[in-house]
């Protein structure tokens, strides 16, 4: 979550200078204001003179005083701008996560790209928000009407570089297409004056990520193949820290139904059991809700061990993901190999988690995954 | 030339290898065109929807190389819905029935299937060599079968493509009887693969040059796998982490060593940068070096790297090597002929690290630079008019400013001055991408100067229809116009429709062109396939002429409208 907010911060931090087209490339209009999480600008230029939208959940308009202020679009930005907020990544996770586990490299169909971004390294995805630069445009050339007016020429329409947004909600977000948002944006009217629509829509890039920032479709021209493996990449290094070495092994933990994930360093561990009981302190505020009691009192009640029916009896089982991207249950190998190849946790509701069963050593790289991957 | 037999013509047309020789060759007589047509064996066809393959297989039964390109280049940057076309499958197919013994299928930005890829596999025997290029639409069981099936494969080549990876048994399916290998490459393939099988197969392939392995290949296998083929030319490596301190990577250092062979490396999709002294021994023979997918090796260990890379030719890189490394690069490689500058951030605008000062140095220290792709922050007139100065022997040229519009950071002006310069003093200038803001004034110069042009590639340029025309009217040799986000209407458009035949294919999107001028365009010239690409239904609903068209691709094509369009593309 924070990639997105750091960069667009950076930006908008940069200084603005007049609003002339080379503004654009700095973005800062000196604004200092949030943009939550960089999203959605569904700022798209209509004929009714509005220029961009702005997403942003303040009041922020956009400018430069004498410029004109750009309408919302309630129903975009600020559904968006809640969910967001909200729930990062996690809404993403268990039902995306059953499903990619199988498929964590990258199961791409000609059509799907979407999803395998939004297994890979969505979180990672930065985009940066064109819609500042949108707006400069308008300032500069103000007059709808024409776009081309002053001597700056380009920028067509002042749309074409100002889409935005990519998604309604990270829920819609994930199962949808990546063509998908091209076509909400596509439903706006179009300008009538003149001045054409240029929707371009997000995802140039692996923007499974409700976070992703604004960007224009197909700029800069790279091959999502490439910005992919290099989200990967990007991925595996902060996550797997030390290879062989010492170092922190900061592996995410993601429970069912919890509105956030934490992060557990394996090497402070020695065992199993040191393992579990420090997830089950981690989350037991999330399993207090579920037994309806709250506070401290409630915590006291229960103990260690009715934490532990808890998450290993009936009700939740801890899996990892392993190296191969497959969800097995913790517990079947020795600690060192499973710090090895553990690369993250996941505390599942045991009704989710048929057809996890303790697997060896060994195990088959076949078709297994998705049975997986379904079950989870 | 008719006291000839034409068995002399034929082995005097042996040695005419290259396409274009070839046809026109063809062109001089008809018993020349015959006698070409029946001695040819490599086809290239720039895209797989301007002839069938019919009439492919009527003209050159002795067809034994096929290259085939699809969709437009612009598809590469998800501007083309995926399920547009570029179907493989009737080729294979329509090849197979007419027994052609193909041998070699090079493909790019093409669907290919499971199906096809079986259909290949057990329908040509000799087949030897397959290429995809950013192709999409299969699978490692599509792969299976080629491994299993292609008793005599030579290469199997698989650059940046989409593959839905089911883990690793594909690798297990070449035989035992299987050593023929020469090329094998599959490092975009981001599944386990079997490593035992790997070794074996490499073991058991004497002749193999070329070996490209994908992320999930350990360096202890690399080791073993280098141990077993010192003769290698070209390498990629997949993953490069391990414990410098460590037996597999003495191991590795001395398999290296071996390798007096290599001149090409790539690959380090996973790196450890404090590893990269193994690779030193071998880094003063590379003549080519991409680490354009290792964000993990930058700094002074990259440059380190880089000072021993005294002969490389061609260097592909990510921006975090800095203006500063890049000045490393021009006082170590004299010898550079193309320098590829990937972002490593692309989307993160503040962040990329390569600015104009990087591209003066290199253009001051490597004179035998001709070719560029340059993604960078910031860009200004003199310093390409500087590089023009300092090279101007440039064959492709492409500039890409992470702002589109950014002009010149200093001045304040666009860059038509510094692009101008460019085309002036290239004379051989095959190639051109422009980015930054540009007026009217740079199509100017590229259509009085870019004499040998063949492909331009524009984006959020220009002020008026001018710009198109200038460039329509100058560029004789203009074969594949890209346009996105730029003010050209139909004026432009319908100025000179005939000039569209002499070209492959245009590409017009977010512009200014209405329904109305394409469908001009498409009575005008029937040789012309004018397809309109809109998925948002507006087509159906509102057929008005004015109205703007979205995306527009234009080609010549011998064989009319195409059957396979999905619904959302008019042909018209």
């Amino acid at each position: 979550m924070s990639p997105p907010l750091l960069g667009v911060e950076e930006e908008v931090q940069s200084s603005v200078s007049s609003p002339s087209v080379e503004c654009i490339s700095e973005n800062g209009m000196g604004l200092k204001e949030r943009n939550y999480l960089g999203l959605s600008d569904c700022s798209s230029v209509d004929s009714s003179g509005v220029s961009s939208n702005l997403n942003l959940a303040t009041e922020l308009r956009l400018g430069l005083p004498g410029s004109q202020s750009p309408e919302r679009e309630t129903e975009f930005c600020l559904l968006n701008l809640g969910k967001l907020d909200e729930k990062p990544l996690f809404p993403l996770l268990p039902s995306k996560d059953g499903i990619c586990s199988s498929s964590q490299k990258n199961v791409v169909t000609g059509n799907k790209r979407g999803f395998s971004d939004t297994m890979d390294g969505f979180s990672e995805v930065k985009g940066y928000v064109y819609t500042e630069k949108s707006w400069m445009f308008h300032e500069a050339g103000s007059d709808s009407e024409s776009p081309q007016s002053v001597g700056h020429g380009k920028y067509p329409g002042n749309s074409g570089v100002n889409v935005i947004l990519s998604t309604r909600s990270p829920g819609v977000q994930a199962s949808v297409k990546q063509d998908e948002p091209a076509n909400v944006l596509q439903e706006q009217p179009r300008a009538t004056n003149g001045t054409s629509l240029k929707q371009t829509v997000i995802s140039n890039n692996t923007t499974g990520a409700p976070a992703a920032k604004a960007q224009v479709v197909g700029w800069p021209p790279i091959r999502p193949f490439r910005t992919k493996t290099l989200a990967a990449s990007s991925k595996n290094n902060d996550e797997v820290d030390g290879k062989p070495g010492p170092g922190a092994l900061f592996v995410k933990v993601i429970m069912d139904g919890a509105p956030y994930l934490r992060k557990v360093d394996l090497r402070t561990y020695s065992t199993y059991q040191e393992l579990s009981s420090a997830l089950e302190k981690m989350f037991s505020c999330f399993t207090l809700g579920q037994c309806g009691s709250h506070g401290t009192a409630g915590k006291e009640i229960l103990s260690e061990s009715r934490l532990k029916d808890l998450l290993h009896g009936s009700e939740y089982v801890v899996t990892y993901k392993d190296k191969d991207g497959d969800w097995m249950l913790v517990g079947d190998v020795p600690w060192e190999m499973f710090i090895e190849t553990c690369k993250r946790l996941k505390i599942m509701k045991s009704s989710n988690a048929i057809g996890l069963a303790p697997r060896a050593v060994e195990k088959s790289k076949a078709n297994n995954k998705k049975e997986f991957g379904y079950g989870c | 030339m008719n006291y000839f037999p034409d068995e002399v013509l034929e082995h005097v047309f042996d040695f005419i290898t290259s396409h274009k020789d070839r046809n026109s060759v063809s062109l001089v007589c008809k018993s020349w065109y015959k006698i070409e047509r029946y001695s040819r064996q490599r086809v290239f066809i720039g895209n797989c929807y301007s002839i069938s393959p019919e009439r492919l297989i009527a003209r050159f039964p002795g067809l034994k190389s096929l290259t085939l390109k699809g969709k437009p280049h612009f598809a590469d940057f998800n501007l083309v819905p995926h399920d547009w076309g570029g179907f493989v499958y009737p080729w294979i197919e329509a090849l197979a029935k007419s027994r052609i013994g193909l041998e070699e299928l090079r493909l790019k930005r093409m669907v290919v299937s499971d199906e096809s890829l079986e259909l290949l596999s057990k329908s040509f025997v000799n087949f030897k060599s397959l290429v995809l290029v950013s192709c999409e639409g299969f699978t490692t069981d599509g792969l299976a079968a080629i491994a299993a099936n292609c008793r005599f494969l030579r290469e199997l080549d698989l650059q940046e493509n989409e593959v839905d990876d089911h883990r690793g048994h594909w690798l297990s399916c070449f035989p035992e009887s299987c050593t023929s290998l020469i090329s094998l490459n599959f490092a975009c393939l981001r599944g386990e693969v079997n490593l035992g099988a790997l070794e074996r197969l490499v073991s058991r392939s004497p002749n193999l040059k070329s070996l490209r392995l994908n992320r999930a290949v350990p360096l202890d296998t690399l080791q073993k796998l280098l141990m077993r083929a010192p003769q290698l030319v070209d390498l990629g490596i997949g993953s490069y982490v391990h414990d410098p301190f460590s037996e597999a990577y003495n191991k590795l250092k001395i398999a290296i060593q071996r390798c007096k062979s290599i001149r090409s490396l790539s690959g380090f999709l996973e790196v450890a940068p404090h590893c990269m002294s193994a690779i030193y021994p071998i880094c003063g023979n590379l003549t080519f070096l991409n680490l354009s997918y290792a964000p993990g090796l930058h700094g002074n260990k990259l440059m380190k790297l880089i000072q021993h890379c005294r002969k490389l030719q061609r260097l592909w890189i990510l921006d975090c090597i800095g203006d500063k490394g890049l000045g490393v690069v021009a006082l170590t490689c004299k010898e550079l002929q193309e320098l590829r500058v990937f972002p490593s951030d692309p989307f993160e605008a503040g962040n990329a690290a390569v600015t104009e000062e990087g591209l003066v140095l290199v253009s001051a220290g490597c004179p035998k630079l001709n070719s560029l792709l340059y993604f960078c922050q910031q860009m200004t007139n003199a310093a390409l008019i500087t590089v023009a100065k300092n090279c101007p022997n440039f064959i492709r040229f492409r500039l890409c400013i992470l702002d589109p519009i950014k002009p010149d950071p200093v001045t304040n002006q666009p860059l038509d001055e510094g692009f101008g310069a460019i085309v002036q003093s290239c004379k051989g200038l095959k190639r051109l991408s422009l980015s930054g803001l540009l007026t009217d004034q740079v199509f100017l110069y590229i259509g009085m100067y870019a004499e040998q042009l063949e492909m331009l590639s524009i984006a959020f340029a220009a002020d008026s229809d001018k710009g198109m025309l200038y460039v329509l009217n100058g560029c004789k040799k203009l074969r594949k116009l890209e346009i996105r986000d730029c003010p050209f209407g139909d004026a432009a458009l319908l100025e000179d429709v005939g000039k569209y035949e002499t070209m492959r294919s245009l590409w017009m999107s977010s512009c200014e062109v209405t329904l109305g001028g394409c469908k001009s365009v498409a009575e005008k010239m029937p040789s012309l396939n004018v397809e309109i690409i809109d998925e948002s239904e507006q087509m159906e609903f509102n057929l008005d002429d004015k109205q703007k068209v979205d995306k527009m691709y234009l080609y010549r094509t011998l064989v009319g409208h195409r059957k396979d369009a999905p619904e959302y593309v008019w042909i018209l």
